[in-house]
């Protein structure tokens, strides 16, 4: 990167209306303040604040309506928030550094007429990359993800995860600094899925700053640093993962060979019943007092284990049961 | 990232990334050619009926040279016309001799020219050895060789020289110039309108495209929306002169095949079309200045209120009030010709969708050029407005939300109902 982008990255991070930069001090590759966008009177996001340092991989995670596309499209410069103020690399309006980005939208789309190989060259030429280099910069890419068969086909003869695969090459061809995801993952098969992470990672490795939406709990919490939970076009939570899972204590799980017995007060209030296991919050005293109760009490302990709470746990608890059930409700119409 | 690379282009450069795909896309798709045949049949199948028609009339061409020379030499230039005919054909003029020049000696071509009286391209007078034309410029031009390898071959069988042709043109007053030159102003209107009609409706559909395969996205991420407007704009003028040309060589083609018999079956000779008050050339350059303004104009129009559409079935819909809008335009146009420097002809020069139209007829009428540069200028920034306009309007009402989000605002709408 040049310095005088480089430069103004930094200057805009410590911008008026924006807050410092995060405590690992890196410089933010996008920062978003209280954007709002509404349609024909309809809030459809509502006050998002996103801070996702450089070289990170961040998601945006929420059930399909909530916002996630409007508020990657305000990113963008796609279209204008409403109220807020957004920057990426420091700059308030994204079409002026378009070299730097890549974006593959929600809806995927190519045209069907073009050939592989110019259609990636195509998208790089959008990006400002010549379109001579474009085309030796596709060929290297589709090699490199086995598709130099397809390079001469035309887009209308690939299989739909082939295009994708063109499309996403596409948006890399001209080698960003910040790639720009929406619903990455929607549409591909488990194989799929988990090549999709591996490029994820490897650009990550590289650098590059991913930022991807999506209704998939797991991707996010295997691929994330920093997720932006989204619901209702509001953003309940902004951080790392570890915080958010952090939210929420951990879970004891216990299995015992008694089934009543005094013991059984030393188990806090919420603690839930599911056959032969207790399922309770770790208290805040620890585990220690506990295990004397129980000891003590004669419970009988087969089977004791602590587990930290996973991401689907915490998104239920900050963005509610409503928006985890409409979640599911997402991902199981997606394997239908 | 390659250091040789700015962080971001220009937005010429990208209307060029936008124009450069377009053009090459539409220009090799199958419809183009399609689009391209379609003006070319009537064409065809009028040209032909014009050529046998001409055939089979062929002595009643109207390309008709009048003889007011001596009888003698009426007789010896209609004999050697003649001869030369079967090896020249249609080269040659059909030779008539006049009916009031014989047995006149005080007959004056020039005022007989000038009255219109006959039906002559141009008049013949003098002797073999000194021979007159009197016509038009463009009729002068036309026959003052064929008339003097007649005047050569009807002084001795196979002739060594051939006699130099001494030429008057008819003048006209500036009062019947100026009413000729209407003339002039209609057609170019007329074929301005025609051109604009059939091609600007191309970019009706332009952006269906990109909507129907989803990649509208992808470059309204990439470059601002009114780059990708002006490319696409510039692309589909682009094309038009391809098919302008195409058509225009193959009009050409037809013409000198059948020039003759066009002008029989239609009445229309250009030769005899006025001239133009800027002049020819700077009426053409001014004429294809119109044009791409008119396309540009009415493109950009065209392109945000296809944007709008959904779908192919929802353009075509669209058509119509869009032809009727082009036809009332033309209309207000044509209607101020004759209203030269009326407030009617001040609106059409000033409303940006009829000021080319307006202007290309005072090009033929007026020979001031200081109100086309202003014109133009005029237009030129009524394109840009457009085009801001129709890609913020793009943005705001296309550009909304994802699929979902798109059934929240509908359900949000329901319930505010």
């Amino acid at each position: 990167m040049d310095m005088a982008v480089s430069d103004q990255m930094r200057a805009g991070n410590q911008g008026e209306g924006f807050s410092a930069i995060p405590s690992d001090a890196r410089p933010l590759a996008i920062e978003a303040r209280g954007l709002v966008k509404s349609f024909d009177g309809t809030r459809a996001v509502d006050g998002v604040d996103i801070s996702v340092p450089e070289g990170a991989i961040y998601g945006i995670l929420g059930p399909n309506g909530a916002g996630k596309t409007t508020t990657l499209r305000m990113l963008l410069g796609i279209i204008d928030p409403d109220e807020g103020v957004r920057r990426v690399f420091g700059h308030d309006r994204p079409h002026d550094i378009g070299r730097l980005i890549g974006y593959l939208p929600e809806e995927r789309g190519l045209y069907p007429a073009m050939k592989c190989i110019e259609a990636i060259a195509f998208m790089g030429a959008l990006r400002g990359l010549p379109l001579k280099e474009g085309r030796a910069r596709a060929v290297e890419l589709l090699e490199r993800h086995g598709l130099t068969h397809a390079a001469d086909r035309q887009i209308r003869q690939l299989s739909k995860g082939m295009a994708q695969t063109v499309q996403l090459l596409g948006t890399l061809v001209h080698k960003p600094r910040l790639v720009v995801l929406d619903e990455p993952f929607s549409g591909l098969d488990a194989i799929n899925q988990g090549k999709l992470e591996q490029m994820i990672r490897a650009l990550a490795d590289d650098g590059v700053t991913v930022i991807f939406s999506t209704h998939v709990i797991h991707h996010a919490e295997r691929l994330c640093e920093g997720v932006a939970i989204i619901a209702g076009g509001k953003v309940p939570y902004a951080g790392s993962v570890e915080a958010a899972r952090d939210r929420i204590p951990a879970q004891v799980r216990l299995e015992t060979r008694a089934r009543e017995g005094g013991w059984l007060s030393f188990l806090p209030p919420e603690t839930r019943r599911n056959g032969d296991f207790f399922h309770f919050p770790l208290p805040e005293s620890g585990i220690e007092p506990l295990l004397k109760g129980l000891i003590e009490g004669e419970a009988g302990i087969l089977s004791l284990s602590i587990e930290r709470a996973g991401l689907h746990d915490a998104f239920v608890a900050i963005a509610g049961e409503a928006a985890a059930r409409q979640l599911q409700a997402d991902n199981e119409g997606d394997r239908a | 990232m390659s250091e040789f690379l700015r962080p971001r282009l220009s937005a010429m450069e990208a209307a060029w990334v936008i124009a450069r795909r377009d053009f090459v896309a539409v220009l090799f798709s199958r419809a183009f050619l399609f689009f391209l045949l379609g003006p070319l049949f009537p064409v065809i199948v009028g040209g032909l009926a014009g050529s046998i028609g001409g055939e089979v009339q062929r002595d009643a061409v109207s390309v008709e040279v009048g003889l007011a020379m001596s009888p003698a030499d009426n007789a010896a230039m209609t004999a050697a016309a003649g001869r030369l005919t079967d090896q020249l054909g249609p080269a040659l003029p059909l030779l008539r001799p006049v009916p009031e020049a014989e047995g006149d000696s005080a007959f004056d071509a020039r005022e007989f020219m000038e009255a219109r009286r006959g039906n002559y391209a141009a008049i013949v007078t003098g002797t073999l050895a000194a021979p007159k034309l009197v016509g038009t410029e463009g009729q002068i031009a036309r026959w003052q060789g064929p008339v003097g390898l007649v005047a050569g071959h009807a002084m001795e069988a196979e002739p060594t020289a051939f006699p130099g042709v001494a030429t008057e043109a008819v003048a006209t007053s500036a009062a019947s110039e100026r009413s000729t030159r209407v003339q002039t102003a209609q057609i170019a209107q007329m074929l301005l309108f025609l051109l604009t009609m059939l091609l600007a409706g191309m970019v009706l559909s332009n952006l269906v495209e990109e909507k129907a395969n989803k990649i509208i996205e992808i470059l309204a991420a990439a470059i601002p929306m009114d780059a990708v407007f002006m490319g696409k704009l510039f692309a589909m003028l682009a094309v038009s002169f391809v098919g302008i040309a195409v058509w225009g060589l193959a009009a050409f083609g037809l013409w000198s095949l059948g020039g003759d018999a066009i002008t029989q079956v239609t009445g229309f000779d250009p030769a005899r079309l006025p001239a133009p008050a800027v002049g020819w050339p700077l009426f053409v350059a001014l004429g294809i200045i119109y044009f791409a303004m008119a396309y540009l104009l009415l493109g950009a129009l065209f392109l945000t209120i296809g944007s709008m559409a959904t779908s192919v079935r929802e353009v075509q819909t669209l058509s119509m009030p869009v032809t009727m809008l082009q036809l009332m335009v033309f209309f207000l146009a044509a209607y101020t010709i004759k209203q030269p420097g009326s407030a009617l002809e001040m609106a059409a020069i000033a409303f940006p969708l009829s000021s080319p139209f307006a202007m290309l007829a005072r090009a033929a009428m007026e020979p001031e050029l200081w109100t086309h540069a202003l014109a133009i200028a005029w237009q030129a920034g009524a394109v840009l407005l457009l085009v801001k306009g129709g890609s913020l309007l793009f943005r705001k009402r296309v550009m909304k939300s994802g699929g979902a989000g798109r059934e929240k605002v509908k359900k949000g709408l329901r319930a505010n109902a």
